[in-house]
């Protein structure tokens, strides 16, 4: 395949030829820009490659087209409020994003989430995994050229964006959890919803393995393609399935848990090859593993609030606020202005789809965050791409650059 | 100075022999550790922890800008060791005129990133950097978006 037969690539520029006396006609190198309107690049990505022939000398990423300032929001928004701008970061896991962001600043106010809503947030959160695992696996397939495998995984998604739906009323922006517990109350017969999508879910992620594990293309367009040492990675700042597909078993729900993931049992997939054919079945298996977790939830839901017993936080009940003067105390002042939260930091983090989220929150003890730093883990993964892709050819670095899963809404705020 | 209570925390001790006049503060707050750092050594002191004490890991930089105190600006590393399991923070102040620090990028190779970020919504200079361009923004955007003293609305005249 030629420069010139992707669709959407564009010749931008050729410089000539460096003045080769001998006959050796060496191919001419090239400039090729790639994105930002790419279909693969899955969103605004764009990388301008330095070729020689068909093989990568140099590469730069350049990003920052889906910059929106939202850390710059969140100073003018109070705690509560950010929530909904942590949905529209990475919008495949906005969930994650809402934990992570609950959690640091439940941190800074030291609050106690009761069992029922920590179980719901980790049941939720790993629903969020296998959704945003399942549009990584179809779109990654349909680069490489499997069109079926993106119905398949898109079938799947569509029950968790409707469970999503019947939780909180919206599919992806979901904003479902809040500081001081869940928006609402679970909604009746979640558990029949749960139960029958998690009943048939492994034998779903069992027929994209057979459209692709053992498939004799797929093995060939991935195996051996888009290696990187360990090394590289982590002193770039690469993290999540793509360190445990190169052996490296760490993940923060295991090293450093929260929202009590201590109590759940569940494996760390890791694989040693480390290529693009290694990441896909290290998330095939965090797939299976997320769905364990997600039954354990079902099975072991404690009973209780789904809210903290913090009423300067926590909305007062509807019918708590028309009969009690103190709760219409406590729901007027929460609305007009917000609950302070103590001065201090928090770098909370947690592992998210594509690797590690943290959230850095800085109070200076008023109703809206002092600074909200957010580390995205696609930006740190897309920093490693100049060094995984050079010196392949240019048609694996769809390949190599899919088996990233980065989200450009992550990269760029 | 170093509060008693930190002091014995092994990273705290170790640096603080290793380099005597690099740690000018620490706190140990929400169990988690910050150390603030003499800028002129940030780079030794990241050498020194990523080398003798496993921080392998750079998890992000960034810049808190407390206009209009003055040193106005802070910024803020976040490192994270995988085989102690330990993360640490560090800081150093920079004054608001030419805010300017040496770049880690020789430590880890992916602070190069967030420190162009940094540079880019802050503007804070990180010397030795290699490769110091705005990286969100347009080339020739004006301002420092994510300092105090820029608004949030209106219009560029």
């Amino acid at each position: 395949m030629s420069a010139g037969d992707i669709p959407g690539v564009t010749v931008v520029e050729t410089e000539p030829a460096e003045q080769a006396p001998e006959v050796d006609a060496r191919p001419r190198r090239m400039t090729l820009n790639m994105g930002p309107q790419h279909p693969s690049t899955h969103g605004v990505l764009r990388l301008v490659l330095d070729l020689d022939g068909e093989t990568i000398v140099a590469s730069q990423p350049d990003i920052g087209y889906l910059h929106t300032g939202i850390e710059k929001e969140f100073e003018v928004k109070n705690y509560q409020q950010g929530v909904t701008l942590t949905d529209r970061i990475d919008y495949l896991a906005p969930l994650s994003n809402n934990l992570c962001y609950c959690l640091a600043v439940e941190k800074l106010l030291g609050l106690e989430i009761p069992p029922m809503a920590q179980w719901t947030r980790v049941m939720l959160t790993e629903l969020t995994r296998l959704n945003s695992h399942l549009v990584w696996l179809g779109t990654h397939a349909i680069d490489i050229g499997a069109m079926s495998v993106f119905l398949y995984c898109f079938r799947e998604r569509e029950d968790i964006l409707r469970i999503f739906e019947m939780y909180s009323g919206q599919r992806m922006m979901t904003s479902y959890f809040r500081i001081g517990g869940l928006a609402l109350e679970p909604p009746r017969g979640w558990q029949k919803r749960i139960k029958t999508f998690i009943d048939v879910f492994p034998s779903r992620v069992d027929e994209y393995e057979e459209l692709l594990t053992n498939n004799r293309i797929w093995i060939g367009r991935t195996q051996g393609v888009g290696k990187i040492s360990l090394a590289d990675m982590l002193d770039l700042g690469v993290t999540g399935p793509m360190l445990r597909a190169a052996g490296l078993k760490w993940d923060t729900r295991k090293a450093q848990p929260y929202s009590s993931y201590e109590k759940f049992d569940f494996e760390v997939p890791t694989r040693t090859e480390n290529d693009v054919y290694a990441r896909y079945l290290v998330r095939i298996e965090e797939m299976r593993q997320s769905a364990r977790i997600v039954k354990q939830a079902l099975e072991g839901m404690p009973e209780g609030r789904w809210t903290a017993d913090a009423p300067h936080v926590v909305l007062p009940d509807r019918e708590k606020m028309k009969t009690q003067m103190e709760a219409l105390i406590y729901h007027f002042k929460i609305v007009t202005e917000g609950f302070g939260v103590p001065a201090g930091e928090v770098y909370q983090v947690i592992e998210s789809p594509r690797g590690e989220v943290g959230y850095y929150v800085v109070s200076d003890g008023t109703a809206k965050p002092y600074r909200v730093h957010v580390r995205g883990p696609s930006f740190g993964n897309l920093q490693a791409v100049p060094c995984m892709i050079q010196g392949t050819l240019i048609a694996d670095v769809i390949a190599s650059i899919g088996s990233m899963d980065f989200v450009l809404g992550d990269t760029d705020r | 100075m170093i509060p008693d209570d930190v002091k014995n925390f092994p990273v705290v001790a170790a640096l603080s022999s290793a380099e005597p006049e690099a740690v000018l503060g620490a706190k140990f707050d929400r169990e988690e550790l910050t150390l603030e750092i003499a800028a002129a050594k940030i780079v030794s002191v990241c050498a020194h922890l990523k080398n003798e004490q496993k921080f392998v890991r750079l998890s992000t930089v960034t810049t808190v800008d407390w206009f209009p105190e003055e040193p106005r600006f802070e910024v803020v590393y976040h490192l994270h060791s995988l085989e102690r399991n330990e993360r640490l923070r560090l800081k150093c102040r920079l004054a608001g005129a030419n805010p300017e620090i040496d770049s880690v990028t020789c430590v880890w190779r992916g602070a190069g990133w967030y420190e162009r970020e940094t540079f880019d919504l802050f503007g804070i200079h990180f010397r030795n950097h290699p490769d110091l361009r705005r990286i969100m923004l347009p080339e020739d955007w004006e301002g420092f978006p994510l300092r105090k003293d820029y608004p949030i609305t209106g219009n560029r005249v």
